[in-house]
């Protein structure tokens, strides 16, 4: 893994508190579920109908008939249960799924987010991003900061066809965390070495910028 | 009121040209492998097919998409094939995507007997674009409508002979789903049991919802994606 995808994954793991019910997404995400301390008591749901899923299953526990949303094998942790794919998503859109963390192509200033099509490509398919990002109490995007010319991933507007309008509540980058709030786009933490000049500069989205980060920034 | 049939070829003899065939299972878990091997025997062309996913190459319904069986596919995820892929580039293959949630519950309205529905989920994104958007409780939202199937296909893990169904693990997924939203529906089972096996508290899908069922022997049950826990 890159370097930068695991200073992404070692922060988000951060969102991850104790007690709570979580939907990683299939990818990145996925991988965050490796970092959980073993003292959190944490409930990762799968939308294809599995809530707790376990770690990867030895080789000879492995069963056709238990996988994650991700279609890869899984186990389910103890106290676990499975459900049909219209309670899955019950629980998804009814608010009872505490922290969702996805993946993106792009975050728009207003907190929209584009993560499922690309024109003029191949068009796979939504999954169920479109729903958990409207339904989970809290969306947080990881994705890397720019793209591989170098160009900004959090613009102004989007460009690509949105999976959803406002909901991403906040947005971890291999630079950076930005909160979205209703006065805006607030950059909480710069990451990895890098400093407010460097994510002004590979952020196209205009952003305000947190007190607490000013001071600390003074200090250095 | 036995609902037990021997033969998966004169079953599939029931879908017709043209129907709306709704099939349970997600990616290539808890499918309904033995029926479809039988629908793609037979041939049967012009399906709609609701599902989430469309198989693999040599695999699932991608069986029916090699037959050129399948004119319009509705799913939420279609990457895992290649033939879908061409298919639908040159036009030969009508698609729709729905978000899988969504997707879920116009099965479920399908089989419930609601006619439509309102969600926020697709709200701005092209899944928007010309349905009728109503704000609700102050969330825009948009209609979405209902999934009846002609036919349905579904597996389960247990059944007895009046069509009473369990399902094992996550291979239950969209099959109780689809086993509601068929007008006729097709249950296939890796073991049939006596009647009063089941115990009726942890019953799935109850008896009513199923016209036909079957015992399929030496499943294959193929795994997309084996992960193991590196050691």
């Amino acid at each position: 893994m890159s370097s930068q995808r695991e200073n992404i994954i070692q922060r988000a793991v951060k969102e991850v508190e104790d007690g709570t019910i979580v939907n990683l997404g299939i990818g990145m995400p996925t991988m965050i579920a490796n970092y959980i301390p073993a003292e959190k008591n944490i409930f990762l749901h799968s939308e294809n109908g599995l809530l707790g899923i376990g770690p990867y299953p030895a080789e000879e526990d492995v069963d056709a008939d238990l996988i994650n949303a991700g279609k890869e094998t899984v186990t389910v942790k103890q106290g676990g249960s499975f459900f049909d794919n219209a309670e899955s998503f019950a629980m998804i859109r009814g608010g009872h799924i505490d922290l969702a963390i996805l993946g993106g192509m792009e975050v728009s200033g207003e907190g929209d987010l584009a993560n499922w099509m690309i024109p003029g490509k191949m068009v796979k398919g939504m999954g169920g991003a479109m729903d958990i990002v409207q339904g989970a109490q809290k969306v947080v995007i990881i994705m890397t900061h720019t793209n591989k010319e170098g160009e900004s991933k959090i613009r102004t507007e989007c460009a690509l066809p949105l999976t959803g309008e406002k909901v991403v509540d906040r947005l971890i980058t291999d630079m950076a965390v930005f909160d979205f709030t209703p006065s805006g786009m607030v950059l909480r933490e710069v990451l990895n070495g890098a400093d407010v000049k460097t994510v002004e500069q590979y952020t196209e989205a205009s952003f305000i910028i947190d007190e607490a980060l000013t001071d600390r920034e003074g200090k250095q | 009121m036995t609902k037990i049939q021997t033969s998966f070829e004169e079953s599939v003899d029931r879908i017709q040209e043209g129907d709306t065939l709704i099939v349970g299972g997600f990616g290539l878990c808890g499918i309904p492998e033995k029926a479809i091997q039988a629908l793609a025997q037979k041939g049967t062309k012009n399906l709609t097919v609701v599902s989430n996913n469309c198989g693999i190459n040599d695999w699932g319904l991608g069986l029916l998409l090699e037959n050129k069986q399948i004119n319009k596919m509705v799913a939420s995820y279609v990457g895992e094939n290649k033939i879908f892929e061409e298919q639908y580039l040159s036009g030969e293959l009508e698609v729709e995507l729905v978000p899988q949630g969504t997707l879920a519950e116009r099965i479920r309205a399908g089989g419930a007997g609601i006619p439509g529905f309102y969600t926020p989920t697709g709200v701005g994104t092209p899944i928007a674009e010309g349905k009728e958007h109503k704000v609700i409780g102050g969330r825009q939202c948009i209609l979405e409508e209902a999934i009846q199937g002609d036919a349905a296909l579904v597996k389960a893990w247990k059944g007895d002979a009046y069509g009473n169904l369990i399902y094992r693990k996550t291979a239950r997924n969209f099959n109780p789903l689809a086993a509601a939203a068929g007008k006729f529906t097709i249950a296939e089972v890796e073991e049939l049991v006596d009647v009063g096996e089941l115990d009726p508290d942890f019953i799935h899908t109850p008896s009513l919802y199923v016209q036909h069922l079957l015992v399929g022997t030496s499943y294959e049950k193929r795994i997309e994606r084996k992960t193991v826990q590196q050691v």
